[in-house]
């Protein structure tokens, strides 16, 4: 299982082995991360899943749709790292993957 | 230290599963159980009239969150279980089967149920409401393609459930009663635009069209209508809203008044009781009035105050409704609430694209928001009606001028 890394805007950090095909959003919620509250499930409507990825993974995970950019246009504090974490699913490639979390998702 | 205090959960859906892991996360260390009468983990509502009902997802896709996770905050689910009775006097839940079970916080999080209809055939094979996983599941067992679905209701479930359907290739009517679609919670225009797509994508819609009985030998066969008309169906389905379960909290003697009445921490007339979600009837700030709401925000909001108030953490609760509605490819995303609205501007071009955002004004100020695939205008709308300053109807409609140049600050 791809091991990937939740890290908070205050610097704590937390690693969890993710099961493949599952959302970095359901990885967040599945254990109980802080920071993500998800309230539409994963269907791109809310943008309260707000995650920057990673400087050295940004290119390794799949791009965003034109809907999800639109959303993230609007997330507070918005940065070129920034995805909705519902939208990207753990893959073998993503092992090791480091996800920061923003201070607020309103 | 592990204290012996215990919670308990009435109901298994958004709110109370946001609201035991977040009793954890807040500290509380006493035992939590969560009673349902379902079979089933907390599982996301809302795909059951899309996803799920398409079968593009299935029951573990859209559960909550993984059993894991009930099994790491140490939380008991009870499932088949309905809650009967509270006895205050003694703090007692009392069950079905007879078992009483103490608490020192209690936490009702009931939901709604679907709202019935009392015309003859409504007990045939085929017909039913859409609620919970199970009325999926049946509603499943009867639909495919090139079936006849009725449906009656045009409300965001009747729409929702024929966009599903039509997508799997059945033959889909809606009935609607009112002179049109989604009267109690959209403008004209915006019904007019849902009215467009669904004719686009094949599903025919009926408005003033009042269902008077359903024929049928054991299985459905036809739904007929006051105009006289007559549908060959086979299979209908029912959406004409939901009532809060309020029932065990009036019996036990706690104010209900369209909805369990909480105050701003969730709490109910017993400081030991508390509601979350579909079943409560809470004061608004935003809005200064008292608002019942059927929504995830709500369930989801609500809980986390209601276990912030348990762990003596107490957090007012003041947010900003919202709604979202997935039909084909329009993806609605509704920020606020429109009732009182004096006038309505439209942004985008709502007569032939599939996308656009419907303003609703009152004296000048936003009060809500429908956005179709115009995620920014949702974005920035829930800004703007926060902002509560008076906005220029023109500047709004006008696409040129971007929404963000209209906030202050």
């Amino acid at each position: 299982m791809p091991t990937v890394t939740y890290i908070q805007a205050n610097g704590n950090s937390q690693e969890f082995d993710l099961e493949l095909g599952v959302s970095l959003m359901q990885g967040a919620l599945d254990n109980m991360v802080d920071g993500i509250v998800a309230e539409c499930g994963g269907s791109c409507s809310c943008a309260t899943c707000h995650c920057y990825i990673d400087e050295s993974w940004t290119d390794k995970v799949v791009a965003a749709t034109d809907m999800e950019n639109d959303l993230l246009a609007c997330v507070s504090e918005p940065k070129d790292n920034s995805r909705l974490s519902c939208q990207i699913k753990v893959t073998d490639a993503l092992d090791g993957l480091v996800v920061h979390l923003p201070e607020s998702q309103f | 230290m592990e204290s012996k205090a215990r919670c308990i959960i009435v109901g298994a859906s958004h709110a109370a599963a946001q609201l035991g892991p977040a009793l954890r996360q807040q500290g509380w260390t006493g035992s939590i159980s969560m009673i349902t009468d379902e079979y089933y983990l907390p599982y996301h509502r809302p795909p059951l009239s899309k996803d799920f009902l398409a079968g593009t997802k299935d029951l573990e896709q859209i559960l909550i969150r993984s059993p894991d996770i009930y099994r790491k905050c140490n939380i008991g689910i009870s499932m088949g279980a309905t809650a009967t009775a509270i006895d205050r006097a003694n703090k007692q839940l009392v069950l079905d089967d007879g078992q009483r079970l103490d608490y020192d916080k209690l936490v009702l999080t009931t939901g709604a149920r679907v709202r019935k209809i009392d015309i003859p055939g409504v007990d045939l094979n085929g017909v039913f409401y859409l609620r919970d996983l199970n009325n999926a599941q049946n509603i499943k067992k009867y639909t495919g393609a090139d079936k006849r679905i009725v449906i009656i209701g045009g409300g965001y479930i009747g729409l929702e459930t024929a966009a599903a359907l039509r997508k799997q290739g059945n033959q889909v009517t809606v009935l609607e009663a009112m002179p049109r679609i989604l009267q109690r919670v959209t403008a004209p225009e915006v019904a007019k635009f849902y009215g467009r797509i669904h004719a686009e994508e094949g599903v025919e819609i009926i408005a003033d069209e009042q269902a008077i009985a359903i024929t049928g030998d054991k299985k459905v066969a036809s739904v007929q209508c006051q105009s006289g008309n007559e549908y060959p169906a086979d299979a209908v389905i029912i959406g004409v809203g939901v009532i809060p379960n309020t029932e065990l909290a009036a019996q036990a003697g706690l104010l209900v008044d369209n909805g369990i009445l909480v105050d701003e921490y969730a709490r109910t007339n017993d400081k030991d009781i508390l509601a979350a979600g579909d079943c409560t009837s809470h004061y608004n700030p935003i809005y200064q009035r008292q608002l019942r709401l059927e929504s995830v925000q709500n369930a989801l909001d609500q809980a986390t105050v209601a276990a912030n108030t348990i762990c003596d953490n107490l957090k007012p609760y003041s947010a900003l409704p919202w709604f979202w509605s997935d039909q084909y490819d329009l993806k609605l995303q509704i920020a606020g609430l429109s009732q009182g609205y004096t006038n309505v501007v439209i942004r985008g071009d709502i007569k032939t694209s599939r996308s656009f955002a419907a303003f609703y004004l009152q004296d000048g100020k936003l009060l809500a928001v429908d956005a179709v695939n115009s995620p920014q205008a949702f974005m920035l709308g829930k800004k703007l009606i926060l902002q509560n300053t008076p906005l220029d109807p023109e500047q709004l409609a006008d696409e040129s001028l971007p929404l963000k140049s209209l906030l202050t600050g």
